[in-house]
């Protein structure tokens, strides 16, 4: 609106008045685009502030049955931290989280890098293929989750069967402590490769062909090809593509809980397993702790979230 | 050498997707083989009886989750579309700062927003309820909706909009009939992905409706593996009755799920 203004007004005579209407103008286009605006803020109030809001109050009080339904629990400060920390399975959990997180993205994106580079020449049926390589990741988790855990069934299961053909002995893929934790990471592997690919297609598909002529013509090789124009071609798209896998891939837990539980044992337990079980997975719910749990998860997931919006702003602006 | 690149190609597809077939050949198992080593490759003497189990015990899920998934799309599109037509095209002074604000919010860990929303909708009564999971089912694809949406409006040439400015049209109007109609494709990519985030929710399900009259196929997925842990055929018949709108998504619009995974990625 106040551009129709501005180039509306040239005459100097008009430029008093026309300083008003622009000022009024820019107002009500204020007024405007904050109506349009309402219903989002309000939302983002409603279902995302209160319940953050709520989760803090739950995770510094000590709550019971009762008085999460009546309320008047009391204040509890930091107890419910210090318990967390001081558990026995917090040790265990945050090394879980970390390796899932670790192993999963170097995977996923080494994997997904490996398929980009294989699609990104056209050949006849490339197209199809990689919608094709889409369905993992479009899958309900609970899809996903219960194939896999029926494929790992330690007596029934495919795998173990093809294991046997190749003469390796059965293997409790999610039994057994020492295998569950690499069982999940395994399905949770094959959920994330398909974003990999996609994005880091995108990624290539966006370096000119010009750079690649050039250095074909200079004699470079394929590998010389890759370590030196796609790899530092690539880096920035890498970069994003790996901060939000990180994000995202912290947050997993419907995978891991559909398959294990966390189990066996604690063996395959994350900080958002925990949390869920500390607060919804027991007869006796322990809201406070989990809450904690949970709001420890979410100062994880934040640190990096920010890294990765300071990365994508600074090449925004490059 | 692209006939060999194809065979390669096709290979590797088929790895990837072997998951999804054995899916769809232990839906058509008998019982007897289901423990049979090894397992049957193909589903040679197939059954259907897993399908009928689905057809006798899983159609309220299925329903309930259709409602869910189109309630959400709508409760999306309601919050997301004015407010990426101000982000793009009104300038509202402290955008920035808003968009900032859903860039983070779509980072937050869902469990973490599920335990908030108990204990809410606890005291509110919509614990176990259909509009209380939309609400919360929502909440995966608010802040995408209106990043997306927004990136897409900006795009629209500003001579067409000022077009309708010169016709006399207010900035409702505007909205109404020029700039919804030109973001439909983009409306489209958001809408399918709201659906589909719906439908596959578990986590809000298992914490908010656990207890409802009205549960979601993942819920309905969950408690067959729960209780009759031998009939497998069952709960795969159940996973591919519940890919069905991933499929349906991937082949009518594949153009715009690859854009909206690339668009949440690389552009804000």
């Amino acid at each position: 609106m106040s551009d129709t203004i501005r180039t509306a007004a040239p005459a100097r005579a008009a430029r008093a008045r026309s300083g008003r209407v622009r000022s009024s103008g820019a107002r009500s286009g204020q007024w405007a685009a904050w109506a349009f605006l309402a219903p989002v803020v309000l939302y983002l109030l409603l279902f995302y502030a209160y319940p953050l809001f709520r989760n803090v109050e739950l995770s510094l009080r000590t709550y019971t049955v009762r008085s999460f339904v009546q309320g008047g629990a009391p204040f509890a400060g930091f107890g419910n931290y210090a318990k967390v920390f001081g558990d026995a399975t917090f040790g265990p959990a945050l090394w879980h989280t970390v390796v899932f997180t670790l192993v999963s993205l170097v995977f996923q994106f080494g994997i997904g890098l490996a398929l980009a580079l294989f699609f990104v020449r056209h050949f006849p049926l490339s197209a199809t293929l990689r919608a094709l390589f889409l369905v993992p990741w479009l899958l309900p988790l609970i899809v996903s989750a219960s194939t896999w855990s029926w494929m790992l069934n330690s007596d029934s299961g495919v795998v173990n069967a093809a294991l046997s053909w190749l003469g390796l002995g059965p293997v409790n893929w999610l039994t057994s402590p020492d295998w569950a934790l690499w069982s999940v990471i395994i399905a949770n592997i094959w959920i994330g490769v398909p974003f990999n690919l996609v994005v880091l297609y995108s990624g290539l598909q966006a370096i000119p062909a010009v750079v690649y002529e050039a250095a074909a013509l200079d004699g470079a090789n394929g590998r010389q090809r890759f370590w030196r124009i796609t790899f530092p071609l690539l880096r920035p798209v890498s970069a994003i593509t790996l901060l939000l896998g990180l994000v995202y891939t912290l947050k997993v837990f419907d995978i891991i809980w559909i398959m294990t539980k966390g189990g066996p044992s604690g063996a395959s337990t994350t900080f958002a397993t925990w949390s869920y079980r500390l607060g919804f997975g027991n007869l006796v719910p322990s809201f406070g702790p989990g809450a904690a749990v949970g709001n420890l998860l979410i100062v994880m997931a934040l640190a990096f979230g920010l890294v990765y919006i300071r990365v994508q702003r600074r090449q925004a602006l490059a | 050498m692209r006939r060999w690149k194809s065979v390669v190609g096709v290979v590797l597809t088929a790895v990837m997707l072997f998951p999804v077939y054995w899916m769809i050949n232990v839906s058509f198992t008998r019982d007897t083989d289901m423990r049979k080593s090894p397992p049957n490759w193909f589903p040679i003497d197939g059954t259907l009886d897993g399908y009928r189990a689905v057809l006798d015990q899983q159609l309220p899920y299925l329903g309930v989750s259709l409602v869910v998934g189109l309630g959400t799309v709508a409760l999306t599109l309601l919050v997301a579309a004015p407010a990426a037509y101000s982000l793009a095209k009104l300038r509202p002074r402290g955008g920035g700062a808003l968009s900032f604000v859903l860039l983070v919010a779509q980072m937050i860990p869902g469990i973490i927003m599920a335990m908030g929303f108990y204990a809410i909708f606890l005291n509110t009564g919509l614990l176990n309820t259909v509009p209380g999971l939309i609400v919360a089912d929502s909440t995966l694809a608010v802040p995408f909706a209106v990043l997306i949406l927004a990136t897409f409006m900006s795009g629209i040439p500003e001579e067409l909009l000022q077009a309708a400015r010169t016709d006399g049209a207010g900035v409702v109007r505007t909205f109404l009939s020029i700039v919804l109609p030109v973001s439909r494709n983009s409306i489209i990519t958001v809408s399918l992905f709201a659906f589909l985030w719906a439908w596959s929710d578990f986590v809000f399900a298992s914490t908010l409706d656990q207890g409802g009259d009205h549960q979601p196929i993942t819920l309905g997925i969950y408690h067959y593996i729960g209780n009759n842990n031998q009939e497998w055929n069952a709960i795969m018949a159940t996973a591919v009755i519940a890919s069905v709108p991933a499929t349906v998504l991937l082949v009518i619009a594949q153009r715009y799920v690859a854009a909206g995974v690339t668009a949440g990625a690389v552009k804000d």
